[in-house]
């Protein structure tokens, strides 16, 4: 369908549409050039110095002395995007799918599984930086009295990058909640009866009905939870473990739950204020969003089931 | 519409779900109102030091400073995204304007740019002093070798400014790309009918369109309050001066202060900071479900 244009101020369209440009321009579009600018730069934000070098930074994280430390991080930002977003839409859609249907208490379960919504990284990395305490905090409270053991959660690396994940998880299971409801309100039930009265059993006619017709939605969620644990997850890995524990074995040159975009914030921000080593990081981060992003829009577009339309 | 028993399984899996997922915040909710030294303690009972935590957490360790920044720069944020995107959208739908499929192909690309990963190219724009003349400025703006292969010489001078976290996040793809979808879902006969009528771009805006929208502008203003509400790196950077700082920010500045951590009031501060999001959902839930689900697989 084509929907005639009815208005034909050229003006009014300047005035209206401007500032939506005008602000993408300066604040997305122009930092992201200055961002590839400044990877070709040697950059201290303390000292305010500049001086081209060309792919030097991009040479040192790929090839040189900052390579083993960009690698780990990168493959950890990989297993912690896959370990967040698997798990996290699973379980989502699964609990979605159980509290849509017509039973006792629905609405109950329903406010109580999408209230998360509401909470944030720090607020998530703030909690469970408690619980988790080794000393005080209820995690080891409970375990010592039970099996006489403390662990140090924070400090051993596996246990860190384990803590970080389930936070993580947790804190977005409400918005993935949400967004999986909305979508099975859309859902015809007639679709399931007629199943049900085919003979397919639950499982069967949630494999075969529900997950094809929440595709939409599971396309949407798998990009947003991505990007999440790409990028917004550093509040929570800021409070939680600042980035650390340091690993052992190949995983030592770095903190275990330094992601990359934890990288960029303390090359750049922390202590040695190298700003183009920063940019550069953030390049191939930004590279690696879009290549998901435009991956995702390739492999939905094929399995993706719409309705209608 | 009930026409079998509810399978037993069901409410288990649901009811084992719904405490594992509220556990973490009743456990801060119970510390949260123990006294200091309960809270070092395994007991799990509820005190009566809720309101001295929050009173301390609130004023001695500037909570209330960082809420009240942090919600005057959310709504901020929400009210110049829903503006500036209903109107983006309306010129993109409505009106007959050239390279429009390109504009908002250049509207929607901002998608694969997230804040976070600019910090560094933003952080120069908006922290470095202003030009000292306009001529200083023109002459940068005129000279693309500049504009596009050197690092900027100046910015807008924002350090420490709620601006320097507002102005950057006024524009929205998401919300254009809803405002926009919801627009084309709109009934064609309602545009016919206001142009017979002679109705002008203002009218029809505040006629038509913006009474049509209530759903897509509650389930915008939900996505977009939370998300500033969250907005954790970028503040981090930017806002040097405690005072002016992020509630989000501010948990990891009262968790940071003085020797031990307190931990009941760092509970107690970490539960009022869940509040206004929380509140900002309830209110417009039926919206923000309506809203969402008539976009999400069109």
């Amino acid at each position: 369908m084509t929907y005639r244009p009815i208005f034909r101020h050229p003006i009014a369209a300047a005035v209206l549409l401007v500032p939506t440009l005008a602000v993408l321009t300066a604040f997305l579009y122009f930092p992201a050039i200055q961002s590839v600018v400044l990877s070709t730069y040697r950059s201290n934000l303390l000292l305010g110095t500049r001086a081209f070098v060309g792919l030097e930074n991009f040479r040192a994280i790929f090839f040189g002395p900052q390579a083993p430390a960009f690698w780990q991080a990168s493959i950890q930002t990989i297993l912690f995007a896959l370990l967040v977003t698997g798990p996290g839409v699973a379980v989502s859609m699964v609990l979605a799918t159980l509290a849509a249907r017509p039973i006792t208490g629905g609405r109950f379960y329903r406010i109580m599984l999408i209230w998360p919504f509401a909470l944030s990284p720090a607020i998530a990395g703030t909690i469970f930086l408690f619980m988790f305490n080794p000393e005080v905090g209820v995690v080891n409270q409970v375990l010592s009295a039970l099996f006489g053991i403390k662990p140090r959660w924070l400090d051993d690396p596996a246990l860190a990058f384990v803590v970080a994940v389930s936070a993580a998880i947790w804190k977005n299971l409400g918005y993935n909640i949400v967004f999986y409801l909305a979508a099975l309100q859309n859902v015809p039930p007639s679709l399931s009866e007629a199943a049900e009265i085919d003979g397919a059993g639950g499982i069967a006619r949630f494999f075969r009905i529900t997950v094809p017709m929440l595709s939409p939605t599971t396309f949407f969620l798998v990009f947003t939870n991505l990007a999440y644990s790409f990028f917004n997850v550093f509040g929570l890995i800021d409070i939680l473990t600042a980035g650390g524990p340091v690993g052992g074995g190949i995983a030592n040159r770095t903190g275990v739950t330094t992601t990359l975009i934890v990288k960029v914030f303390r090359d750049g921000f922390g202590g040695s204020s190298n700003m183009g080593l920063a940019a550069a990081q953030g390049v191939v981060l930004m590279t690696i969003a879009v290549l998901v992003t435009v991956g995702q829009f390739r492999l939905g577009g094929r399995s993706v089931h719409y309705e209608g339309a | 519409m009930r026409h079998r028993k509810d399978p037993v399984w069901v409410h288990v899996v649901l009811s084992l779900a719904v405490v594992v997922i509220a556990a973490p915040v009743l456990f801060a909710l119970i510390k949260a109102t123990q006294s200091r030294a309960d809270v070092l303690s395994p007991s799990l009972v509820p005190g009566t030091a809720f309101l001295e935590n929050l009173r301390i957490v609130w004023r001695d360790q500037h909570l209330g400073r960082y809420i009240a920044n942090s919600l005057w720069i959310a709504t901020m944020v929400t009210v110049g995204k829903t503006i500036l995107s209903i109107l983006a959208a309306m010129v993109l739908v409505y009106f007959r304007i050239r390279f429009k499929g390109m504009l908002f192909a250049f509207v929607l690309f901002t998608l694969l740019m997230p804040t976070e990963v600019l910090i560094v190219g933003l952080f120069d724009m908006v922290s470095l002093s202003p030009p000292d003349s306009v001529g200083e400025f023109l002459s940068w703006l005129l000279n693309p070798r500049r504009v596009f292969l050197e690092p900027i010489p100046f910015g807008f001078g924002w350090t420490n400014t709620y601006r320097s976290v507002v102005v950057p996040f006024t524009a929205s793809a998401t919300g254009v790309f809803l405002f926009r979808q919801h627009f084309l879902s709109i009934p064609r006969d309602l545009g016919d009918a206001a142009r017979i009528d002679g109705a002008g771009p203002g009218n029809f805006l505040f006629r038509v369109l913006v009474p049509m929208s209530a759903n897509t502008i509650g389930a915008l203003a939900v996505i977009q309050f939370v998300y500033v509400w969250d907005q954790y790196l970028w503040p981090r950077v930017i806002i040097r001066d405690d005072a002016r700082q992020v509630v989000q920010v501010g948990l990891n500045l009262i968790i940071g202060v003085g020797e031990g951590v307190y931990w009941g009031q760092v509970m107690a501060g970490a539960l009022v900071s869940i509040v206004p999001p929380l509140v900002v959902f309830i209110a417009l839930q039926e919206q923000f479900m309506r809203g969402f689900a008539l976009t999400s697989d069109k």
